[in-house]
């Protein structure tokens, strides 16, 4: 059933197999842990990012001279879409205006316009899809929060700085790994199903990179039980929050004082450019695995292009970390409709055992 | 956005060949007819990725790519056939003389509500969606439902008012809404599904004891401290705290 060119690996696979299955039921660890130099051996060797052509020096704007991502250069370094002159009119007579422009509709811009109502602020979502078509409606595994009595949130504190290569912004993940836990209570408020233990606590397993278990989930949707709970609760709201949906943000607009005042965006349907103005701008518009960068296969939705780094960069915005992508480490190769699909990480978690080329 | 697939392909077919494997085999073609037009397409691509090979660009339609969002919900006849099949262009495969539509939207008005003043019971049913009232049990949404679920039950299962029963038999539904367009009785099943999934989370889940600890742990303030003294640490200290943290 399987093509030739697969069948030398799935042989060592079969020979490794009985050793593995010892050692993983005699509690020993099947790989010992890697020491720090260990693992930026291998990172060296192997890791996408490392290969030469990987990052490009950046010709113009804030984070000139740096090294970033080539795929990621290009489109900063790239023209506009739009003719200023041309928008003068529009810029005059806005066809929006808002609170607060969220642009993009996946989970953080629908939580960001839950929260908003919620303050008593009406805020406008504009979106390039459909609500909801984005990589939040795909995670499968889980998400992490410290909810067990042998976890705490300063544990997953440390393994998130030191998955990060102690190069994480230390608020932002204090901020990620305090609120996790009042997240899931919210987020259950709101009617997400969380796998439970009989007696009501949460099921957690391993995640790549965890000391303890933490990772709670909705059996393999998490991602698209969070986000159609989520956009179902948006759409309860349609006096307070409007959504334009097809019609993404391709700029950003600043006011005479240099300040965010809203946003250019395209319509889809009808090739025109719209004009919001806004209070207050969030941008929520994801990743970039659409960009194919090192020419992979990705696992992310179609309109993962990172839009939201491009507009806030052209606006004056200093990037961070754009020098480094995340490749999701297991994905399928095989048969060719499903390539690129991603393996959850909590295969891992729950046994599953990762094999380099010689079994 | 075709153009990105064929080089996506030429990649890896180059992948292949780089490293002395053999090539992959050509893909042999067939004739589809894509809203209306025909095209000659490879006989292993999925329905989406016909559509960019024949060089039309999808706008609505496409999501996800992986079958997790319903964007793009396709319906299709095969020669000889006199059925209606239903599929998502991102996961159903290509057939010979096989004429297909994408399904760019579906029309429906969903029960606004406010889930805190609810009852997880055919209460709520009745409200928001008399409309389940009307079904005649004809089976058409389990065989239109592209994830192969037993619509016909749940929509059962709202009229009864089980809840929990409703929100098992709908956990994998994507939202791509071709029950609903399929159904005699002009129900919106899948509209149904996400509010019977909300009832339950909200109302029918078991509690977790250790959960309310934990959040009021975070309230009171209790790892204020260890935060403190982990975000003094420098790159070097906080880098030997984590190598030699405890695991679980
Ligand atoms: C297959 C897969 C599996 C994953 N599994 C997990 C997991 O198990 N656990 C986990 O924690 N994380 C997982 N992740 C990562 C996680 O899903 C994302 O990090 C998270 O959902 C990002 O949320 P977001 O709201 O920031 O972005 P998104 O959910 O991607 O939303 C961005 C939105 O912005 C829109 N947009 C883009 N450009 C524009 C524009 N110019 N104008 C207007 N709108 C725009 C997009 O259409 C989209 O709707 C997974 C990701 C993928 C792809
Ligand atoms: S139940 Fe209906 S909306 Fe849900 S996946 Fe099946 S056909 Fe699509
Ligand atoms: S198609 Fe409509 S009427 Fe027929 S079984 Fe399904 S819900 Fe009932
Ligand atoms: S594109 Fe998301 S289900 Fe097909």
């Amino acid at each position: 059933m399987y093509p030739d060119y697969l069948k030398d690996s799935l042989e060592k696979v079969n020979q490794t197999r009985s050793k593995r299955l010892e050692l993983a039921k005699s509690d020993k660890p099947v790989y010992p842990p890697m020491n720090a130099a260990e693992r930026e051996d291998v990172l060296s060797k192997f890791h996408p990012d490392s290969a030469s052509a990987a990052r490009s020096h950046i010709r113009i704007g804030p984070n000139k001279g740096e090294q970033l991502t080539t795929e990621i250069t290009d489109l900063l370094e790239a023209h506009s879409m739009l003719d200023p002159k041309r928008m003068e009119e529009s810029l005059a007579n806005p066809d929006y205006e808002t609170d607060m422009l969220i642009i993009g509709g996946g989970g953080a811009g629908c939580w960001a316009a839950i929260t908003a109502i919620k303050n008593g602020i009406k805020p406008m979502i504009a979106t390039k899809l459909r609500l909801g078509d984005a990589n939040s409606m795909m995670s499968e595994g889980g998400m992490q929060a410290a909810v067990t009595p042998q976890d705490s949130p300063t544990r997953h504190y440390l393994d998130a700085i030191g998955g990060g290569h102690f190069d994480n912004k230390p608020e932002l993940v204090r901020a990620l790994t305090e609120d996790g836990p009042e997240v899931v209570r919210e987020l259950e408020n709101l009617g997400v199903m969380w796998d439970k233990m009989e007696d009501g606590s949460l099921q957690v397993l391993h995640g790549g990179g965890t000391s303890h278990k933490r990772m709670v989930s909705c059996r393999d949707y998490i991602g698209a039980v969070i986000m159609r709970t989520l956009m179902d609760e948006v759409e309860n709201h349609p006096d307070e929050i409007s959504v334009r949906e097809f019609e993404p943000a391709i700029e950003l607009l600043l006011d005479d004082k240099g300040q965010c005042a809203g946003a250019v965006l395209y319509n889809l349907d009808t090739e025109q450019f719209m004009v919001v103005r806004a209070k207050t701008t969030v941008i929520t518009t994801g990743g970039f695995g659409r960009l194919h960068i090192r020419g992979f296969a990705t696992t992310n939705h179609y309109g993962a292009t990172g839009d939201g780094l491009v507009m806030a960069y052209r606006a004056g915005a200093n990037l961070k970390f754009m020098d480094s992508v995340q490749y999701h480490p297991t994905g399928a190769i095989y048969p060719e409709q499903i390539a690129g699909f991603l393996i959850t990480e909590k295969i891992r978690g729950a046994g599953g055992q990762p094999l380099n080329k010689d079994g | 956005m075709s153009g990105d697939q064929q080089n996506e392909t030429d990649d890896k077919n180059k992948a292949v060949s780089d490293t002395g494997k053999p090539e992959q085999p050509q893909a042999r073609m067939v004739t589809v007819s894509i809203m209306g037009k025909p095209a000659l397409v490879p006989d292993d691509s999925t329905i989406m990725r016909a559509i960019e090979y024949s060089g039309q660009q999808i706008i609505r339609g496409a999501g996800c790519r992986e079958g997790f969002c319903g964007a793009c919900g396709t319906i299709y006849r095969l020669p000889g056939d006199y059925r209606i099949h239903t599929g998502l262009a991102c996961t159903t495969l290509v057939q010979e003389g096989m004429a297909l539509s994408q399904i760019p939207s579906v029309p429906l008005e969903k029960a606004v509500y406010d889930l805190e003043t609810l009852t997880p019971d055919v209460d709520t049913i009745k409200a928001l969606y008399p409309v389940v009232f009307r079904c005649v049990a004809c089976g058409t949404c389990t065989k239109a439902c592209p994830q192969g679920l037993q619509v016909m039950d749940y929509i059962q299962s709202a009229m009864r008012g089980d809840i929990a029963e409703l929100m098992e038999l709908s956990y994998e539904c994507v939202g791509c809404g071709l029950c609903a367009l399929r159904c005699p009785s002009e129900i919106i099943q899948h509209k149904v599904a996400i509010l019977g999934k909300r009832l339950y989370g909200r109302y029918l889940r078991k509690e977790s004891k250790e959960l309310d600890i934990r959040i009021r742990q975070v309230k009171n303030h209790e790892y204020d401290g260890e935060y403190a003294e982990l975000m003094s640490l420098d790159r070097e200290a906080l880098s030997e705290r984590y190598y030699a943290r405890d695991t679980e």
